[in-house]
């Protein structure tokens, strides 16, 4: 071939993939530019620190959804960190043989559950026996939440070097010990960073909550009662009729983005931090 | 204590060991219980309409008449759309990342790469509503109506569309299989790409001839998850698809997917049978997003070891 014609190819596929930069940054760029300028005029204190005002009348807040949100994530963290990181444990430290491929293969498929059949699983499991509730949102966000805290920590357990697991056992400490004390020690930055993230992931589901949190325009009470969140109230007033409450959809997203990219921006500050 | 006779898992030597296992052991019990229940919750409209769930085309609450088709045919339309344009462009971005820009700068954009995989659905949603939907009506529709000789352009549009459900997904998908792509291509032997260099190729041959056939099944995998994630996208596609039972292949035209009509119609559901026959488009939904992202996690697995 002429080297002419091959410079210009080379030339027209730098060209092409600087456009694929382009076509995939310039949208990003729009939804955080409209996230911020629309929902700056949604934010103020009232916003902030009140319920909202039945649907037409103008004014109200979000503080419903804030407190929901608080309450989904703090549960959904309690129900899936325990058993998320004590599989991790085994699957890393205990598990010998072929077996331990199977266990993992088989919770690793939940990490495939698409986010609107964990909300349908939360119903059918238990929404139908006790209603809708706090609960049964935490139950449907833990089931995406899982899979993910037993994979961070058991990457993280496996990054420990060897050696001090063997200074530990060799100081004639025993296993659980090593484990808990040393191991997990030595993990524990990791571990916090898979958990921020796995936070940051489910903070923004919606579809989850949709036949379980359900929603509420009260302060949280209960556990066992409806409770509003962020993503769920975006999705509501977006899709409403009332111009008011698109703004406050639009105020709604800008509360929850920041959340989301302050805990990604934290994680990464910490992880370069710590150097892991 | 007789240890020998013990199954070889059972054989662990303290009590963390033990409570470690019990953890396993109730999650995958957790995992068989979700599968049990939405079988046991779909077997109603499976046993009501047998195969034509799956070959009917109509969806009438009115009528008590439900097959999944349209439904399927609007998840699979959009996702593998969404996948065939995201594939060459997430190449494109791990080749500018890795091979064009100097590391630093090629990081930062990388981050900002990964902030869109980072934004919530629904905010997605909200800004497609508002500023995609209008613009396709607007501005993209009049433009591709010109091509109207194919049957993907053909129709008129209120901008609540095929096409938008898969411009989201395209934005939503295209982080997921950069990243991938841009770890692949980090590990593409530099001497390969030197010789190349030293015998004269320019970048594009380099490209086409080393970084691609090197690292073929990352390409694959890293796609397959991507598709993955389209085939279970719930509310972005929601918020833009319109809402509405329709095979065709045009893009203008308004669709719904599985997930979008679980989304919309599960609490409305008044009766056992249609309650049932959205858990069986949760079922299949399922059903199809773990066997692709299966695949997707064997090769990838394949490739780490």
């Amino acid at each position: 071939m002429k080297m002419r014609t091959r410079k210009i190819k080379d030339k027209i596929f730098t060209i092409v993939s600087i456009l694929a930069v382009i076509f995939i940054t310039l949208p990003l760029a729009h939804i955080i530019y409209t996230v911020v300028i629309n929902g700056a005029q949604a934010i103020n204190l009232e916003f902030l620190t009140k319920l909202p005002k039945p649907p037409g009348e103008i004014g109200g807040g979000i503080i419903n959804a804030i407190e929901g949100t608080a309450v989904l994530v703090g549960l959904t963290l309690l129900i899936s960190f325990p058993p998320g990181l004590l599989t991790g444990i085994y699957l890393s430290e205990y598990g010998k043989g072929k077996h331990v491929n199977i266990i993992r293969d088989i919770i690793n498929t939940l990490s495939g559950l698409p986010s609107i059949v964990a909300g349908l699983l939360a119903y059918t499991i238990i929404v139908i026996k006790y209603g809708f509730s706090a609960m049964s949102g935490a139950f449907a966000l833990s089931l995406l939440a899982i899979p993910y805290i037993v994979r961070t920590s058991e990457e993280a357990i496996k990054m420990v070097p060897n050696e001090i697991r063997e200074a530990g056992l060799a100081l004639g400490l025993p296993k659980w010990k090593v484990t808990l004390y040393l191991v997990l020690g030595a993990a524990r930055p990791r571990i916090i960073a898979g958990v921020l993230l796995a936070t940051a992931r489910i903070i923004g589901e919606a579809a989850p909550l949709l036949f379980t949190a359900f929603g509420s325009p009260h302060h949280v009470t209960s556990l066992f009662e409806p409770v509003s969140a962020l993503p769920l109230i975006i999705f509501i007033y977006a899709i409403s009729p009332y111009k008011d409450w698109h703004t406050k959809a639009w105020g709604a997203a800008l509360v929850l983005m920041i959340i989301v990219l302050t805990i990604n921006f934290a994680v990464k500050y910490y992880m370069k931090r710590t150097r892991i | 204590m007789n240890e020998r006779k013990l199954p070889r898992f059972l054989k662990l030597d303290d009590w963390l060991g033990y409570l470690s296992l019990l953890a396993s052991v109730a999650l995958i019990i957790l995992v068989l219980i979700l599968f049990y229940e939405l079988a046991i919750q779909s077997l109603q409209a499976l046993k009501t309409f047998g195969i034509s769930f799956f070959t009917g085309t109509e969806w009438n609450p009115v009528k008590g008449v439900f097959s999944a088709l349209p439904f399927i045919y609007g998840t699979l339309f959009t996702s593998t759309l969404a996948i065939l344009v995201a594939f060459p462009i997430s190449i494109g971005i791990a080749i500018v990342l890795t091979e064009i820009l100097p590391r630093n700068i090629a990081e930062i954009l990388s981050t900002i790469i990964e902030l869109i995989a980072a934004i919530p659905s629904v905010v997605i949603g909200l800004w497609g509503i508002f500023y995609l939907a209008p613009m396709v009506r607007d501005s993209l529709a009049p433009i591709l109506s010109t091509l109207s000789f194919i049957p993907l352009f053909q129709g008129r549009t209120f901008g609540y569309s095929y096409l938008t459900a898969t411009l989201v997904l395209i934005l939503m998908i295209t982080p997921i299989s950069t990243s991938v792509y841009n770890e692949a291509f980090k590990y593409v032997p530099n001497d390969l790409k030197e010789a190349m260099y030293a015998l004269g190729a320019t970048r594009y041959e380099v490209v086409r001839k080393v970084i691609i056939p090197y690292t073929k099944s990352s390409l694959l995998a890293g796609i397959i998850l991507a598709y993955g994630r389209a085939i279970g996208e719930t509310l972005a596609v929601t918020m833009v698809i319109g809402n509405k039972p329709n095979i065709t292949l045009s893009l203008l035209a308004p669709g719904y997917t599985m997930a979008s009509v679980i989304a919309n119609e599960f609490l409305e559901a008044t009766n056992t049978l249609y309650v049932s026959s959205l858990v069986a488009l949760g079922f299949i939904l399922l059903i199809i997003s773990l066997l692709v992202n299966y695949i997707g996690g064997v090769i990838l697995r394949r490739l780490e070891k």
